[in-house]
């Protein structure tokens, strides 16, 4: 495989939390503890997991909206974490992001052909070719040129994540971010702008960084998935082999709580739902996050944090007790006990 | 069958000239649950509200009755809803932590039913709402009660929801997308407390979803309803094995699964959820169905379909159904 076009190495994301006292020292929430994970060209990683989990916090770091405390991400091997001003601005050439409600991600004072043109606007694209463009990009999400004039309030929400979906596509980027894109549409709107963003990457090579908390949806349209719990990565594979053979203990958890659409599966489970709550991040324990829910626990899994090993290929694994079944070891066997 | 706990007839629901929910039947009985599935415009939410006597403003009933337990209910007369809600009817909503007052501690509120409705001292009622607690499955409900909403979890808020919707014993539980807002693993964990609940206590169950997961999960029986109407009513395992309304074959056909091909084309309905000022005559969804006729400018009446006993649908060609797709 060729070089990857996006890598996080060690992202670490943490806030400080406001306490109220002045002197005392700030606790942080570190809703992104250590995060690696590659994006090839043309290709779709999935990111899954529940609220809290990081994901999104990712997403918005990559997108410089979040501050990153540590670690790199290399956009075609250039190191743009930190990036400010203009050299952000020129970023957006190649990055772009679809987030959840069209509703607030649309200026309700702009025509639909106008909120489109914004990027080519600020990118200095002439006049007379933005029209051009922005019919082209119309056609391209599926939108009726009858509709350039239109406000937002006119359309629908699947018609407005078309539109959001072209502003996106404007400066003809390489990588687009889709954070939850298609989780405030009706089931039978979101399979339309599903089938619109295959289409997309089929024809122009895009890259889906595809962040998102339902895994049918996930399963669906990603290549690889990885699953985030507590700012870390618990497991990555491609997305057949998470399915076929879920290794973490919260993956297992994840995947078996999706309701199925077809109540004789449903109501053949036989497992129990994964007890408890997501702890508090701002009290987390040094060891594996998931430790305080893990059904699979032993003594020293909440002291020693786990780290990822590979068990396949393209197949990433942050537990002791899995890890210990598959390679006869792991660092709970090597505490100074 | 023994009386149902539950029967609407014919109601409609009218937001200015518009019938947003137009002539809708259905039943539930005793210790059933089901499930009131659409998409956004459908029209469940208003049906829900109404059955509560919750519809304000310039949203209003026009036309229909509604029977609980043998018993007519005024739904315009807010004295007399009042009564019922808290006691008889109860409700829990989509978003736990916003339900929920931050100013008073989950054992006042879970207790509060019974206090309004002068069933139980404070006293008595905090002791039943930590036992409530605990039967709902919050660790350490002494501690809890005393706790405000701010300091549990979105999870646990749902079940403090459902510990204070339950306490006084209703008869019918209306749970408008109980699940939505809640993370999946929890969702599983709530899912599985409604039916608990209901095995135990036998209150009858009426579910508001958009989700089919959620219908196959715990529903007895399913209504689908697009346009204000209902197009499809039958037993669970019947809906998903043998639809008879185009509708509800094409919105189970569109959902991405868990097992079978990736990334391929996934099944999707034409056109949008019409917004209610353009429905189109007869039957609702003919602008965007395959198997639409002349005929279909006619409204089709809900009417027996399928094997199943029970099972109705509103098409005209609910026999040639199931080929499509």
């Amino acid at each position: 495989m060729s070089a990857p076009l996006l890598s996080v190495r060690g992202l670490k994301v943490h806030f400080p939390v406001a306490t109220g006292r002045l002197f005392a020292e700030k606790p942080v929430v570190r809703a992104v503890d250590g995060v690696d994970f590659d994006l090839a060209e043309g290709e779709t990683l999935g990111i899954v997991g529940e609220s809290g989990c990081g994901k999104s916090t990712t997403g918005n770091a990559i997108l410089g909206l979040a501050p990153v405390t540590e670690g790199e991400i290399l956009f075609d091997g250039r190191d743009v974490a930190g990036l400010t001003g203009r050299d952000r601005q020129a970023l957006w050439r190649d990055l772009q992001v679809v987030f959840q409600d069209p509703v607030s991600a649309l200026d309700p004072k702009r025509t639909i052909a106008q909120s489109i043109a914004e990027p080519l606007e600020i990118h200095g694209v002439a006049r007379a070719s933005r029209k051009a463009r922005v019919d082209e990009l119309m056609e391209l999400v599926g939108l009726r040129a009858t509709q350039r004039d239109r406000y937002p309030n006119e359309l629908s929400g699947g018609q407005r994540q078309r539109v959001v979906i072209a502003r996106a596509l404007a400066l003809e980027p390489r990588v687009v971010i889709c954070d939850e894109a298609v989780s405030a549409l009706d089931v039978s709107i979101q399979s339309q702008v599903l089938n619109l963003l295959l289409r997309l990457q089929r024809d122009l090579g895009l890259s889906y960084l595809f962040i998102s908390h339902d895994l049918s949806v996930v399963r669906h349209i990603a290549d690889r998935i990885a699953v985030m719990y507590l700012g870390t990565v618990a497991e990555e594979a491609p997305t057949d082999e998470l399915f076929r053979r879920p290794l973490h203990p919260y993956t297992e958890a994840l995947l078996a709580a999706v309701p199925l659409p077809d109540p004789v599966a449903e109501r053949a489970k036989t497992a129990r739902p994964l007890q408890g709550d997501v702890p508090n991040p701002m009290d987390m324990p040094p060891g594996c996050p998931f430790a305080a829910r893990c059904p699979l626990r032993e003594e020293g899994c909440d002291q020693i944090r786990p780290q990822p090993i590979e068990v396949g290929p393209g197949h990433r694994l942050a537990c002791h007790v899995r890890e210990r079944e598959i390679t006869g070891s792991s660092a709970l066997d090597r505490q100074g006990t | 069958m023994a009386e149902p706990t539950l029967e609407i007839h014919d109601l409609s629901i009218g937001v200015g000239p518009h019938n947003v929910v137009d002539g809708v039947d259905f039943d539930i009985g005793r210790g059933e649950i089901v499930a009131l599935v659409g998409e956004s415009g459908s029209g469940k939410s208003l049906t829900a509200l109404s059955i509560m006597g919750l519809l304000s403003g310039s949203v209003r009933q026009t036309g229909g009755t509604a029977t609980l337990a043998g018993n007519a209910l005024d739904l315009d007369n807010d004295h007399a809803m009042r009564k019922l809600r808290g006691t008889a009817l109860s409700m829990i909503f989509q978003e736990p932590v916003a339900s929920l007052n931050p100013l008073l501690s989950v054992g006042a509120q879970v207790s509060e039913s019974l206090v309004v409705h002068g069933r139980a001292s404070r006293a008595e009622a905090w002791d039943r709402a930590v036992e409530m607690l605990r039967e709902v499955g919050i660790p350490a409900p002494e501690q809890r009660a005393r706790q405000f909403p701010s300091e549990l979890s979105g999870g646990m808020c749902q079940r403090v929801m459902i510990a204070s919707a339950l306490i006084a014993e209703p008869r019918l539980l209306i749970a408008d997308e109980p699940t939505t807002a809640l993370d999946v693993t929890i969702q599983a964990q709530i899912l599985d407390l409604m039916r608990r609940l209901r095995d135990e206590t036998d209150t009858s169950v009426l579910i508001i979803t958009h989700d089919m997961g959620v219908v196959a999960s715990v529903a007895d029986r399913v209504c689908v309803m697009y346009g204000g109407r209902i197009v499809e009513q039958a037993e669970v395992h019947e809906l998903f094995s043998a639809p008879r309304h185009p509708y509800t074959k094409l919105l189970l056909a569109t959902i991405p699964r868990l097992t079978g091909e990736r990334k391929s084309e996934l099944f999707s309905i034409s056109g949008m959820v019409p917004d209610v000022a353009s429905w189109p005559e007869g039957c609702r969804f003919r602008t965007r169905c395959p198997l639409a006729t002349d005929r279909c400018a006619t409204r089709p009446p809900l009417e027996a379909a399928g094997a199943g006993e029970g099972h109705l649908a509103a098409c005209w060609h609910s026999d040639k159904v199931e080929d499509l797709a």
